[in-house]
């Protein structure tokens, strides 16, 4: 099957002159979860506003259900719904009339039974004649949620949908984005963090300075960061090199050999932890403290990125 | 074309206009009853004439024409500067609409707004002066040309305003001298010839007095003219706005 959205070669400078997307290429495909994980300024936002015709690309083609975004926008963008990063609503209106209002916009005709059934999905039914400017942060999240599924998308993108949000409503919208799947509905949402596309995602392609640095399914990446440091710290700095009976561990002596660095995936059946204590006291070494570290996004990305090339 | 879409857009934006309808109504009610009361029944009763018609009267059509271009062009600057200033035109601009469906969605509230309030001014005239129309339809023609094409000038300056200062410069600085210039409370040929020459220049001039035309049957200008004059403007500034969405000029970067 044809992915639903293809992006090919897609570039977008602005007038500044700063290039946000350097030749995007990319396939989604129809039914799955995506997350686009990358650090602020990557292009995440950039990338979707193109697709959904906010920003026009400056080369490139968009190709949405196998309608161009540009020639075709009309079936191109009937099939999408956005939700923004922005808390960007009309304030003086019903949280109802906005929904309403957005199904009215992609031209659907008005259901009422929907739009109820939406916003009690999401929780929303009993604020449903609150003015939009008396809801919390929370809930106008919701809001924006609600008036992306008015229209009966069947790609739904939601940038950043879990900044700044409570336990619950991130609960609340992983709920929601299951049934979606469920329905078939293609999901795409932007994150900068891993525990919400590990939580989401079935596949992850990762983005930075407006290129696409690789695209994997989650599980295979998972276990590249999967992968955790634990720093031993020698009573005595280690002298001359390591014992022999310790070369299996890939050990790194750091600070001239105060300290050893150990990497080990968790996610492995074992983690060979116990049997590196073991080895190290058999070889006469004291420890006096350690700690385990996470490597940062920012780390997993250049790990990324070099594994790639080699 | 998708008419649920221009359907939408135009019943948010009345929504929005019932929603306040204090501001709506009210205020220019009470600013034209003040009119009426100071230039018609205080100066007004020791005006002459003003050909052939009572100053009371003959200030009817223009004050009318004010508050209805004023009224259209910040109806319809407010309406689609507003969501760009929230950030919700996004959603505006991800949807499956083209430039004319989402302008007459916009401008046609815009319009009709102006529209209400141009027909609630002329009934609380009859309060104040005894006003006779000779052309019904004529009145009507041009009452909503104007409406519709004030409306698209206020959309043009919401799409290009960048704040809320902008967005009211242009209505205080151009259209509100224009339009208290352009005859609404004389007849230019009160002026001295320099003057009346100058006025032809003034667009609204000419919309103003084919209005009155509709009213007294008596114009300073043909009204034909009037027509072409009006029917040129709201060409211009449906060329304007498709050019705008075509290169998407200060909405789609």
């Amino acid at each position: 099957m044809a992915p639903i959205v293809r992006v090919n070669d897609l570039r977008k400078s602005y007038a500044s002159g700063f290039e946000a997307l350097k030749g995007v290429t990319l396939d989604i495909e129809e039914g799955e979860i995506l997350a686009l994980l990358g650090p602020n300024g990557a292009g995440k936002t950039t990338l979707i506003s193109t697709i959904c015709g906010i920003t026009m690309p400056s080369s490139g083609t968009v190709t949405v259900g196998g309608n161009d975004i540009l020639k075709d926008y009309r079936a191109a963008r009937s099939m999408i719904g956005l939700v923004p990063q922005e808390l960007s609503l009309e304030a003086f209106e019903t949280v109802f009339n906005a929904v309403s209002f957005s199904r009215g916009l992609f031209g659907k005709s008005r259901n009422d039974a929907l739009v109820t059934d939406i916003l009690r999905q999401l929780g929303l039914l009993d604020k449903k004649d609150t003015k939009i400017m008396a809801l919390s942060g929370g809930m106008k999240r919701r809001v924006l949620i609600a008036k992306a599924l008015a229209h009966e998308p069947r790609i739904l993108f939601l940038d950043e949908p879990t900044a700044g949000v409570d336990v619950e409503l991130r609960k609340d919208m992983w709920a929601v984005v299951d049934r979606l799947r469920q329905d078939g509905v293609t999901i795409i949402l932007t994150t900068h963090y891993i525990e919400e596309a590990e939580a989401m995602a079935d596949r992850v392609a990762v983005i930075d300075k407006g290129q696409i640095m690789l695209v994997q399914d989650k599980d295979a990446l998972m276990s590249h960061m999967g992968q955790k440091e634990l720093i031993i710290q020698l009573d005595q700095p280690l002298v001359g090199d390591l014992p022999d009976a310790l070369g299996k561990y890939g050990l790194e002596a750091i600070e001239e050999g105060a300290r050893l660095r150990y990497v080990y995936d968790t996610k492995a059946d074992r983690t060979g932890i116990t049997a590196l204590l073991n080895d190290l006291q058999l070889a006469g070494l004291q420890m006096v403290d350690m700690e385990t570290r996470q490597s940062s996004l920012e780390e997993i990305f250049v790990g990324l990125v070099k594994g790639d090339a080699a | 074309m998708n008419y649920q879409a221009m359907r939408a857009i135009y019943i948010f934006e009345m929504s929005r206009f019932f929603r306040t309808y204090r501001q709506s109504f009210l205020a220019p009610v009470i600013s034209t009853s003040l009119y009426f009361i100071v230039f018609g029944a205080a100066i007004g009763s020791r005006i002459d004439q003003v050909e052939g018609v009572s100053y009371g009267a003959f200030i009817v059509p223009g004050l009318i024409m004010l508050s209805v271009m004023t009224q259209a062009t910040s109806n319809a600057s407010f309406g689609i500067y507003f969501p760009k200033f929230t950030g919700s035109i996004y959603e505006l601009l991800s949807a499956p609409i083209n430039f004319l469906e989402a302008t007459v969605g916009y401008v046609g509230a815009a319009a009709s707004k102006a529209l209400i309030i141009g027909a609630i001014i002329f009934a609380t005239s009859f309060f104040f002066v005894d006003v006779q129309v000779m052309h019904p339809l004529a009145m009507v023609a041009f009452l909503i040309l104007t409406c519709l094409s004030f409306s698209l000038l206020g959309f043009i300056i919401g799409i290009w305003a960048g704040n809320f200062e902008q967005l009211q410069i242009i209505p205080l600085l151009i259209i509100t001298p224009l339009v208290f210039l352009g005859g609404s409370f004389y007849s230019t040929t009160m002026l001295p010839p320099f003057w009346q020459a100058v006025t032809l220049l003034n667009p609204v001039h000419y919309l103003i007095s084919g209005f009155r035309w509709s009213f007294f049957e008596q114009a300073d200008v043909p009204v034909g003219v009037s027509l072409l004059a009006i029917a040129a403007f709201t060409a211009l500034c449906l060329g304007a706005i498709a050019w705008i969405f075509r290169t998407g000029w200060r909405i789609r970067s």
